[in-house]
């Protein structure tokens, strides 16, 4: 069984302009394997073609691209997700290119490192062992802790694409929220604080791609909803 | 929050508040002008005058426009600022869009009190 794949292919120091690359991979009939592993053993035919990886399992988030339109993983994509049809990869939209598959994700970390993304507790008296926790404190971060930064989800949101300067953009939305619901941190109020503008969170309108392609299944949207009725709340 | 939604700079809780409350305004004015129509066979210009004759309506109506003008100012700040990525014609197209809400407001309000 052939399969066709079209690849994004741009090196700034050589190409003028992006363009598409078709190959073939032979694969035995009724075999599925991910994208990745797709990826990569048209990489041993070309070795030229660019793209990140390390874990390729789903956990390190750092083979976030687009596969036929939709952001995801491409070490947990199987090939059979796009049944025969031609599998046309690109990288992540509105991000800008360093080659190939492979996007600067500058501006991603920069909305992340705004939002304190660590615990902050000005206690005076800390505990002498660790922050216990009670099981229900404990489950108001479940939803909120497991994400692994791929961009998948910032990277399909039209908000960030028009203002990735300004607009916080999902995940690093869902990890403010992550702080602001830990019962161990205090700096609630200030983190509040640096959120209320008009562009930070309330550059979200509710479109949802965050949640239609993140590889955890998890909600920004949701997330970004508490914290407006948390902003809202402080203002009247 | 006139006053607020006056101001130049843009607050992101008092827009939130804002948009979603002249929603509710326009919808409900919207809906309030459909039964008229549906439940008048012919609207004479009596019928049409009498409507409006009311105190209440007259407010009813001016509220609904200073709604419009709001979620407009609102609405394409938002929309402006995303795909207008020029400072100087955003703020030339801004300025027409808002007198045009304007206009919208001042002609209702003589139209309503001087009939
Ligand atoms: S929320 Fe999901 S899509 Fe977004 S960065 Fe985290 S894991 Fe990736
Ligand atoms: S819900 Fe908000 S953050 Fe998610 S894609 Fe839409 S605008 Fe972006
Ligand atoms: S390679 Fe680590 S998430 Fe895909």
């Amino acid at each position: 069984m052939q399969l066709s794949f079209s690849v994004y292919r741009y090196n700034p120091d050589v190409d003028n302009a992006p363009r598409m690359q078709d190959y073939t991979l032979e694969v035995e009939e009724g075999q599925d394997m991910m994208v990745l592993d797709a990826l990569i053993a048209l990489k041993e035919k070309d070795p030229t073609l660019s793209f990140r990886r390390s874990c390729r399992e789903g956990v390190c988030g750092s083979d976030g691209m687009n596969m036929n339109g939709k952001n995801g993983l491409a070490c947990i994509t199987p090939l059979s997700t796009f049944g025969r049809k031609k599998i046309i990869v690109r990288p992540l939209p509105g991000m800008p290119v360093v080659r190939d598959l492979v996007v600067d994700l500058s501006q991603f970390y920069n909305q992340y490192e705004k939002i304190k993304p660590f615990l902050i507790n000005d206690n005076n008296q800390p505990p002498a062992r660790e922050f216990l926790q009670s099981p229900e404190e404990r489950e108001k971060l479940d939803g909120l802790y497991e994400c692994i930064l791929c961009a998948c989800c910032s990277s399909s949101c039209p908000s960030f694409w028009w203002n990735p300067d300004k607009f916080i953009g999902p995940a690093g939305l869902l990890h403010a929220y992550r702080f602001l619901a830990d019962s161990r941190d205090t700096a609630t109020e200030q983190r509040l604080g640096d959120l209320d503008d008009a562009f930070s969170v309330f550059r979200c309108h509710g479109i949802m791609n965050c949640v239609s392609v993140c590889p955890k299944g998890l909600n920004p949207t949701k997330a970004i909803g508490q914290i407006k009725s948390l902003l809202l709340q402080r203002a009247v | 929050m006139l006053t607020n939604q006056a101001n130049f700079k843009r607050d992101g809780v008092q827009d939130y508040v804002t948009v979603r409350a002249t929603a509710i305004i326009m919808t409900a004015f919207t809906f309030y002008m459909l039964w008229f129509f549906l439940s008048t066979p012919t609207v004479t210009y009596e019928i049409w005058h009498g409507l409006f004759s009311s105190l209440a309506m007259k407010v009813f109506t001016f509220a609904a426009l200073v709604s419009v003008m709001l979620h407009i100012r609102i609405g394409f700040w938002q929309v402006l600022t995303d795909y207008v990525k020029s400072t100087g014609l955003r703020a030339v197209v801004q300025f027409f869009i808002n007198l045009v809400a304007f206009v919208y407001v001042a002609v209702g309000l003589f139209v309503l009190w001087g009939l």
